[in-house]
């Protein structure tokens, strides 16, 4: 797959990233090598191999249904940017 | 004109009753106060590691078990990345390709007999906080007490046909949620929530029609309407030539219409990928086996069984299956003794009317259906009449006890002793000559007044059948 600035502006705006010109170039050919690389793994058959999200193998982390002590909420929203009435702020959202 | 026909498919959510979130040992329940059931991780605050909650993984493969799907050996979590400010972290988990359940189906009571409905997925994925937009008029508030708390998405293949049957099909899936005991399932509190699409096609056509998608609607009521609105308002659109746009729109409960919210051309690009935080969840076949064996006895086969073994009508067992602990009360009633159509009639009739009028569940009935067994039995022997029993019933609303001891203290045993009945039946007859001659002159409404003087003067207590024999012989006589 090609990768144009297209697809660099699209998924920069995806991401809410702003990208400036001037690293336009860099990033799209950075991106263009990464993909390349990926798609590489396409050339092999993998057929009758499982799918593995990860590298190291290791299944089933699960943890037991108990209820642990939640944190008070005024440690949980100290760090907010903005907060009122115990809760996160932020600006009014209309649907 | 053509006749259209409807194609629907619905995306269900429905919270897990686990007692934690999905990934933290926060507490799942409804009604806290505002961000008191959080954490670091819940709040997706950076550094911090989800652990997947092993009850989640359970109950879905308990809902897969019971909706017939197979379940994947090996499954996976992935992010679904999106900016919304009751989603911390900017992105959901969720699952994306390989979800724990898959190719199920449901078979569906209706009218015209069973439908099977395809089930096409089953995935977990952690639910969103809560938005408060009243509070202010600059801001809106996030609580999120209600972030991370488990979900299963059901997904339906396409093959609802009417509202009607889409009404059918969600109420089945809430009542085997409700079965199985992973989701209870209540609406005011947000615990099921559908995503509904819907398209439409000319009658005998094969391929489908551009469809739309109404999201996040909370109400059963609020889908079938959603979905009525959105028949009507496609057919208006096709029949005037126009054409419908692939969109999402949001059904407006209070105006009762739907909205566009984006259309296809902006739709959302989620960017998928495999959560890495969390390690692959392998399920065994025998672990499958056990849960599977496990499955209490679903609805639909209890329905069944209650027209089979009990003798009662389809319409009857239907009601008294759809809601679990409705069917436990019933089935407990007529272990006790009572018999199956008494027991039933009660139930469906005036209990369930005091519930509505008292606006409770069964399961806060403060009587026990052993109760209401002795109260049908001493209606079956004829101790006590009919309405005597209603009188009992109030009573145990309001203050339970043994019922027969309720009928002693109201008096409400019933006169079937037939002296006692034929000296009324006497001076009944001898104060009211001219009904006795309209009885002979073949007046039917005669004997139903003397009736009712002989049930006046007992007090409502003469067994009415021993009364209606009496009277007949009586008046035979003269
Ligand atoms: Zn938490």
């Amino acid at each position: 797959m090609k990768i144009t600035e297209k697809e660099v502006d699209y998924v920069a705006r995806l991401a809410r990233l702003h990208v400036q010109e001037s690293q336009m170039q860099r990033l799209t050919q950075d991106m263009g090598n990464i993909i390349a690389f990926a798609d590489k793994l396409g050339e092999l058959d993998t057929e009758q191999v499982e799918p593995a999200a990860h590298s190291i193998v290791v299944e089933n982390v699960l943890r037991a249904d108990e209820v642990q002590p939640s944190y008070a909420r005024e440690d949980i929203i100290a760090n907010a940017p903005h907060k009122q009435a115990g809760c996160f702020s932020v600006p009014k959202i209309v649907e | 004109m053509s006749e259209y026909e409807a194609v629907i498919g619905i995306e269900m959510h429905a919270e897990l009753s686990t007692k934690t979130k999905i990934y933290c040992g926060c507490k799942n329940e409804f009604g806290g106060e505002i961000n008191t059931h959080c954490c670091p991780v819940c709040t997706g605050m950076p550094g911090t590691l989800p652990v997947l909650n092993e009850k989640v993984v359970e109950y879905a493969v308990k809902a897969g078990c019971a909706l017939n799907c197979s379940i994947a050996n090996l499954s996976k979590q992935d992010r679904k990345n999106y900016f919304y400010p009751d989603l911390p972290k900017a992105y959901q988990i969720s699952q994306f390709d390989i979800p724990l359940c898959a190719d199920g189906y449901v078979d569906i009571p209706l009218e015209s007999g069973t439908k099977r409905i395809g089930i096409t997925r089953i995935h977990i994925e952690e639910d969103a906080g809560k938005l408060l937009h009243d509070a202010s008029d600059t801001d809106s508030l996030v609580d999120f007490n209600r972030c991370g708390v488990p979900l299963i998405e059901i997904v339906s293949e396409p093959d609802l046909r009417s509202s009607e049957e889409a009404r059918v099909y969600l109420e089945t899936l809430r009542s085997i949620l409700q079965y199985i005991d992973v989701s209870d399932c209540k609406m005011q509190e947000g615990s099921i929530r559908c995503d509904v699409n819907v398209s439409i096609r000319p009658k005998g056509q094969k391929e489908f029609g551009v469809r739309s998608e109404m999201k996040n609607v909370n109400s059963f009521r609020g889908a079938i309407r959603g979905i009525e609105y959105e028949i009507a308002r496609q057919t208006a659109l096709l029949e005037a030539g126009g054409q419908v746009v692939q969109e999402t729109r949001r059904w407006d409960d209070a105006k009762g219409e739907s909205v566009s919210m984006r259309s296809k051309e902006e739709a959302q690009d989620y960017r998928y990928f495999p959560e890495p935080d969390l390690m692959p969840i392998r399920i065994e076949k025998e672990t499958v086996e056990k849960i599977r064996q496990e499955l209490p006895e679903l609805p639909h086969v209890k329905r069944a069984r209650y027209v089979s073994e009990l003798g009662l009508p389809e319409y009857d067992a239907g009601i008294l299956t759809e809601y679990r602990p409705t069917a436990e009360f019933f089935e407990a009633a007529v272990a006790a003794g009572a018999s199956a159509k008494g027991a039933s009639n009660w139930i469906m009739g005036d209990i369930s009317r005091i519930l509505k009028e008292k606006d409770i569940l069964i399961d806060d009935v403060p009587f026990s259906p052993q109760q209401l067994a002795e109260m049908v039995q001493l209606i079956e022997s004829g101790a006590i009449s009919n309405s005597a029993g209603k009188k009992v019933l109030e009573t145990l609303f309001e203050s339970p006890k043994a019922p027969k001891q309720i009928v002693e203290e109201l008096g409400l045993a019933q006169i079937s002793d037939e002296g006692a009945l034929q000296k009324m039946v006497q001076d009944v007859l001898e104060q009211n000559p001219q009904s006795i001659e309209d009885y002979k002159a073949g007046k039917d409404r005669a004997i139903k007044f003397m009736m009712g003087q002989v049930m006046k003067l007992s007090k409502g207590k003469a067994n009415p059948q021993t009364v209606n024999a009496l009277l007949k012989e009586e008046l035979d006589k003269r």
